[in-house]
């Protein structure tokens, strides 16, 4: 028996070649994607748990060397990492990043006039548990002007990157904020055309997980790509 | 219905949070194996270099097997950003053949995926070798590939370097996977 990952079902992933986000027009492939067998190259991935677990980072809001506590609301971000068959992903790595309250990256290309904030690189690393859980504290990031098209308006999201158990588990994502309305709005969420598929982005205000007098928790579950156990001969 | 979460973009700003310093260095000195250095530059459908990609890697070693922990030794693992000019690169070793389940075995190759802004979802492709021609034809990966496109997927040895220059669009564009 041998280890295969299903097609991912048309739909879920955007298309590249989204012509209302610009910066696809010159970078979108333009032939098809060729479908391939999951030999072991696809089915085993690099872990990077032991390593990035001693470097964890789950406190945005105090970064070390920092003087101070960053600006902004204060949230906790949580959820359950699990493939599509409902098992936990365990030990693996969730790298976080994200504009600070203002809505400005502490990034040399990032060009918004917003301040920059001292006590926030907006960093974070984080490795799930046996249960597939984590947890990171952070501030809520900032909605933020870019240049796609006139006067337009990034959504609050925070940059996602999992690696789950395979080379083919692989995702790179954002997490959205409820009721913001600038998400109607944006090509890159909107770049999946299913309402009830992008809506898997956006997080769900979490009141029994927020703390009194500290912060406000907000849940988003991942769901990766899992494995089915079948004879080679169907996956080659 | 599939529960998955849908990818999205790693934006322009992905190196505050997959920033890896020493990603590029794959190999550490006391692995066994041939040394090679993969360079290339990522390039765009008017062919103007990608000065906002990252790439990373996936390999197995010299003998054709997969380490996922990074401390047991060779990790087979790397991630490069790219320069202003597009350009990545990665000191590794020559991997070996990878079996197939029935015991058939792959060329030699490199797993290689290209993330950047203006992609929502990521790129998979496979870096193979000139030098390994002979495997080429038995490749259970390759067989997939239509013979004229074959070629976006060989890195060319220059000096002592093997060059794998990735175009997202255009004649030359490289072949991506469906996984």
């Amino acid at each position: 028996m041998h280890r295969v990952f299903a097609p991912v079902p048309a739909g879920v992933y955007p298309a590249n070649a989204t012509p209302a986000y610009r910066s696809s027009a010159k970078r979108a492939p333009q032939q098809p994607l060729v479908a391939i067998p999951h030999t072991p190259s696809e089915i085993c991935g690099p872990r990077f748990n032991r390593v990035m677990a001693r470097g964890a980072l789950h406190d945005l809001t105090r970064p070390s060397g920092a003087e101070g506590e960053a600006l902004g609301q204060r949230i906790i971000v949580q959820g359950r990492v699990t493939d599509e068959h409902g098992r936990p992903e365990r030990q693996t790595l969730i790298e976080v990043w994200q504009a600070n309250a203002a809505g400005r990256y502490l990034h040399d290309g990032d060009r918004h006039d917003a301040p920059l904030d001292p006590n926030f690189s907006g960093a974070g690393a984080v490795v799930t548990d046996d249960d597939g859980c984590y947890q990171f504290l952070t501030i809520e990031p900032g909605i933020y002007p870019w240049g796609n098209h006139y006067n337009a308006w990034r959504p609050k999201h925070i940059h996602f990157s999992l690696f789950g158990s395979a080379w083919a588990t692989r995702l790179v994502t954002q997490m959205y904020f409820p009721a913001d309305p600038t998400l109607s709005l944006d090509p890159i969420f909107m770049g999946i055309d299913d309402r009830s598929t992008r809506e898997r982005l956006v997080s769900c205000f979490d009141p029994e997980q927020s703390v009194p007098d500290h912060a406000l928790a907000y849940r988003f579950d991942i769901v990766l790509r899992g494995a089915l156990e079948i004879p080679w001969e169907q996956g080659a | 219905m599939s529960g998955l979460t849908p990818s999205q973009t790693v934006g322009p700003f992905f190196s505050i949070g997959l920033n890896w310093p020493t990603g590029w260095r794959v190999a550490m000195d006391h692995n066994a194996g041939p040394r090679i250095t993969l360079r290339g530059r990522v390039f765009d459908g008017d062919g103007v270099p990608v000065p906002d990609a990252l790439i990373e890697i996936w390999q197995a070693d010299g003998e054709g097997r997969y380490h996922a922990e990074r401390e047991l030794g060779f990790c087979g693992t790397g991630r490069c950003a790219v320069d202003e000019q597009g350009v990545f690169r990665f000191e590794t070793r020559k991997p070996g053949r990878v079996p197939l389940p029935d015991g058939r075995l792959q060329a030699p190759h490199i797993n290689l995926l290209v993330l950047a802004r203006g992609l929502l979802q990521h790129l998979y492709t496979r870096v193979y070798f000139t030098a390994d021609a002979a495997t080429h034809d038995d490749d259970a990966v390759l067989a997939c590939v239509p013979p004229a496109r074959r070629a976006t997927l060989l890195a060319q040895p220059v000096g002592d370097e093997q060059v794998f220059d990735i175009h997202l669009q255009g004649g030359h564009e490289t072949v991506f996977f469906a996984l």
